[in-house]
């Protein structure tokens, strides 16, 4: 048994003690490997096995121990990160949509899935009068979304894309956001940024070795 | 018709019934159990609980397209599925399920027929269920051989290897408690053990009671010797051309043993169907089956399973010995 000492921000805060397993050699016949036969019979390691499976039944039958997670019905929370199905994002206070129909999301895609098309609308203002995106083809690299210079398109968390139709989620209607879910609208929280629950599901782990 | 003619054909399909619908049952069970000890739920979608999961797979089992491979032996291919069935229900023929009782004369038709405890009080009665059960390992065998699929021959030489050296353990080990009572018959074993917990012969015999469970854990196939089966070595062993009814049949004989082991466990050294202080025979016998039950799927959740040649060296070379060792002494102790 050694310590160690593991180090986190430099300064010493934990200990940690482990355990090797000093087995030894094993005899291979005669008394030595009777005795270790009758030792190893007797010393109860079965037991423990038993123990520790009642326990962790004990555990989920009366304290809510459960690992499952019915997955249609209760979903976990998936970082910001994630890349899934994009949304086209609205302006906060018109609620027109963000896109300038700049056309670099088109330019930049590197499996050229976007297709779009701009016009002068009647106000000889630049509007997106088609936007698609081919999710049969689309990597889900997230270009696009990095290189928009109004932060229009961004990745959302629909990652439940089974459907008859690919037209299903590539419209532009499709991926914009409603106008009356306006207010509920997710700002994209940048790369990097950690998903909600990541406190919860992380445990500690030494940095440092 | 005689009384007991009458009661012993009820008897029968009782039993019939009632041991397949607990072979379903305990496949529920023991999802369940399992589920519980890895933290997760088991089924719980089909009915309340996931109780009608039974019935679900009952009907998926008996639906699904039966199907024989093409260069197996026809005959045997489908002979073996109910060797297994057939021996494991036969064997249970043998096995005190319940105290006698009479059904009500108010009763039409069946009134004041007599229900015996054992369908066939054979005077030799663990020796015809050991046997029984021994002859059960035909199913797996000829399954195994007739298949025509080099999964299904490893899983067939294996049985063999198993079944064969553990049935001597079986044997050595239930001879001790045999000559205790000085009878075959497992009524007597029932009537020897009436005086309550104290006269089990679980206290006199210890080490037999450990070797019979053992025995009995290899015997019906169970981690941690599932070696028949093993899908991580051998795919499914002797059932992997199987499907359909002809596998629920293996599957059927599988928890039916299962039961004539804990039942036998139960009535050999747990007093039976006795009465168990306020508790009645019937329920005292029931509860020591399911806890028999409950402790084969424990085992199977918590003990990794070991290789066929330390299954082999754990047969011959300890507990074959502990259990000759074991009737040398219980011989001496009956003689002084
Ligand atoms: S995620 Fe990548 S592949 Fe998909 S549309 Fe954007 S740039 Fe194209
Ligand atoms: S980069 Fe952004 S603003 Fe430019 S066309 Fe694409 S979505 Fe519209």
């Amino acid at each position: 048994m050694h310590e160690e000492i593991i180090h986190t921000e430099n300064k010493p805060k934990e200990k940690q003690n482990y355990v090797m397993l000093d087995l030894g050699k094993s005899p291979e016949f005669g008394l030595p490997a009777f005795k270790q036969v009758v030792k190893r019979s007797l010393n109860g390691e079965l037991f423990v096995g038993l123990w520790v499976t009642l326990r962790e039944m004990a555990k989920t039958l009366f304290m809510g121990g459960k690992h499952t997670t019915k997955y249609p019905m209760e979903k976990l929370p998936i970082s910001p990160r994630y890349r899934a199905i994009h949304n086209m994002l609205r302006l906060l206070e018109s609620g027109h949509y963000r896109c300038i129909g700049c056309g670099l999301c088109e330019k930049i895609c590197i499996s050229n899935c976007i297709a779009m098309d701009t016009r002068y609308d009647e106000n000889q203002r630049k509007e997106v009068s088609e936007y698609t995106i081919n999710f049969g083809r689309c990597i889900y690299c997230g270009y696009c979304a990095e290189v928009c210079p109004e932060l229009a398109i961004v990745h959302g968390g629909r990652y439940e894309t089974a459907s008859e139709q690919r037209a299903s989620f590539s419209l532009f209607d499709d991926m914009l956001t409603p106008i009356d879910m306006l207010k509920q609208q997710q700002e994209f929280q940048g790369f990097g940024s950690v998903s909600p629950n990541a406190d919860a599901a992380i445990k500690k782990t030494p940095l440092a070795y | 018709m005689d009384a007991l003619v009458i009661g012993t054909i009820i008897k029968v399909v009782l039993v019939l019934l009632i041991v397949s619908a607990l072979a379903g049952f305990g496949t529920y069970i023991e999802r369940k159990v399992l589920a519980f000890m890895q933290r997760r739920l088991g089924p719980t979608h089909v009915g309340p609980f996931g109780l009608l999961q039974i019935a679900a797979d009952g009907i998926k089992l008996f639906t699904k397209e039966d199907i024989i491979p093409q260069h197996a032996n026809k005959f045997i291919f489908s002979l073996a599925p109910v060797i297994t069935a057939a021996t494991a229900f036969i064997a249970l023929s043998a096995v005190p399920l319940f105290p006698t009782f009479v059904i009500p004369e108010s009763l039409p038709l069946i009134g004041g027929a007599i229900v015996p405890s054992v369908i066939a009080d054979v005077n030799i009665g663990i020796l015809f269920v050991l046997g029984m059960m021994a002859a059960g390992l035909y199913g797996p065998l000829l399954a195994g051989m007739a298949q025509a699929n080099k999964w299904g021959i490893l899983g067939s030489a294996r049985t063999a290897v198993q079944f064969l050296s553990y049935e001597v353990v079986t044997g050595l080990s239930v001879l001790a408690p045999i000559m205790l009572v000085g009878s075959l018959s497992l009524i007597d074993f029932n009537s020897a053990q009436a005086g309550g917990i104290g006269s089990w012969i679980i206290w006199q015999q210890p080490v037999a009671f450990v070797l019979f469970l053992i025995a009995g854990f290899a015997e019906t196939n169970r981690t941690p010797f599932d070696l028949l089966e093993h899908e991580a070595e051998i795919i499914s062993g002797y059932v992997t051309e199987y499907s359909g009814l002809r596998w629920g049949m293996f599957f059927i004989g599988e928890y039916s043993n299962m039961f004539t082991v804990s039942i036998l466990a139960a009535v050999i050294f747990c007093g039976g169907y006795g009465d168990l202080g306020f508790i009645p025979g019937s329920l005292a016998l029931l509860l020591k089956v399911v806890f028999f039950f409950f402790l084969m799927l424990w085992v199977r959740a918590s003990w990794p399973h070991i290789r066929p040649d330390q299954l082999m060296w754990l047969c011959w070379k300890v507990l074959m010995p502990l259990a000759v060792v074991n009737i040398v002494i219980t011989g001496i102790v009956v003689m002084i």
